[in-house]
């Protein structure tokens, strides 16, 4: 569902999403900032466009739009601009044109996101068994996690969440070609 | 045992943060920020927001850790029992029972806080920053939590091992008591 609410707090105008948080409160929009570059653009055998979908993924199922409809944008721009693998993603990750490694860290991303103990050792045996690195194990789960912090933050503010999929679409674009890093919108300070 | 080579010896999160170091800096920047920078709230009172969220999604190494650091700022231990159980009858602030409602909402899903549940706060004197550190710090340990449970983390079973590093916590904060290296 989308729904334009007041949002719960008095954030600065016109931005939307988590920029609008990020511009309240810049103390804690850069380590906020810091970690999405290196979760999602740092130097990482998994390729970016893979991150953003595992990041899609979960704040679907965590039912974010500006989350999902903004990485969903970054991981089809990583791949080119075409949306079909994210979305093929999106509706069933175990049937979508991916590797077998991504398929089984979205099996446990997705686990991560209703809770960290429904992750059992056959999912990391499957994870292993396809390939994957502790690295990568360790960074789906964090993956995951911050996006469930990531969803909760936009949501549990009632940020503003665009109606115009364009938007999100040259959103996308920007933080597939551009991260994560500070903007001018953020305020400088606000200790308080 | 963790699903991961995690480095021995070192209890709940902390193993993943020495694992991997590049996201343990904003990680623990983010916490510092949130439970311990200058505030209106005193760090005991976002101390038991943490552990709040973080009994609700049944992190047994979080709200023991954050329990034993809000008692350590607190000097109470039963109190954090009791906001584990029962916040709304617990002996804090009117305004901190307002505020941990919010974030046990933010903690099943950020669309559950209602406009009334905000209301309710600032009517007891919530102010905006307080009320977006109440869901930030709720968003955080919603991270956390999962981090250190998804990953199967060691947590000791002693009592008094919480309440030493509480101890050391409380005085030094988080980012000081990372190990450094690389693992990209």
């Amino acid at each position: 569902m989308i729904s334009d609410p007041v949002a719960h707090i008095s954030l600065p105008e016109g931005l939307p999403g988590i920029t609008s948080g990020f511009a309240f409160r810049p103390e804690t929009a850069k380590p906020m900032r810091e970690l999405a570059e290196v979760l999602l653009r740092g130097a990482n055998t998994l390729t970016s466009a893979e991150r953003e979908m595992i990041a899609t993924l979960v704040s679907d199922r965590n039912d974010c739009h500006f989350c999902q409809a903004s990485h969903r944008a970054a991981a089809a721009h990583h791949l080119g601009g075409t949306y079909e693998v994210v979305d093929a993603v999106k509706r069933d990750f175990q049937s979508a044109p991916v590797s077998p490694k991504l398929k089984a860290l979205m099996a446990i991303a997705v686990k991560v996101q209703e809770s960290g103990r429904q992750v059992h050792t056959s999912d990391i045996e499957r994870a292993r068994a396809a390939g994957a690195s502790d690295t990568e194990i360790h960074d789906a789960v964090l993956i995951a996690a911050a996006f469930c912090m990531f969803n909760r933050y936009v949501d549990g503010l009632a940020t503003l969440t665009p109606r115009d999929e364009g938007l999100y679409d040259q959103m996308g674009q920007r933080m597939a070609r551009d991260g994560y890093a500070r903007r001018d919108t953020d305020a400088t300070h606000r200790t308080p | 045992m963790p699903h991961i080579a995690l480095p021995e010896g070192l209890p709940g999160i902390r193993g993943p943060m020495a694992f991997r170091p590049e996201t343990a800096k904003p990680i623990n920047e983010l916490v510092d920020v949130l439970l311990r920078g200058p505030h209106t709230l005193s760090p005991g009172e976002r101390e038991l927001i943490a552990t709040f969220v973080s009994a609700q999604n049944d992190c047994r190494y979080c709200q023991t850790i954050h329990g034993a650091i809000a008692a350590h700022h607190l000097k109470d231990e039963d109190l954090i029992v009791k906001v584990k159980g029962d916040p709304q009858h617990a002996a804090i602030s009117e305004k901190l029972k307002a505020l941990l409602v919010i974030a046990g909402k933010t903690a099943a899903s950020g669309l559950s806080v209602t406009a009334d549940d905000v209301a309710r706060a600032r009517a007891q004197g919530a102010t905006d920053i307080e009320i977006h550190d109440t869901v930030l710090i709720a968003a955080v340990f919603c991270m956390c939590n999962r981090y250190v449970d998804g990953l199967a983390t060691w947590a000791p079973d002693d009592p008094d091992f919480y309440r030493q590093r509480a101890a050391l916590v409380a005085h030094n904060g988080y980012a000081a008591s990372t190990l450094q290296g690389n693992r990209t």
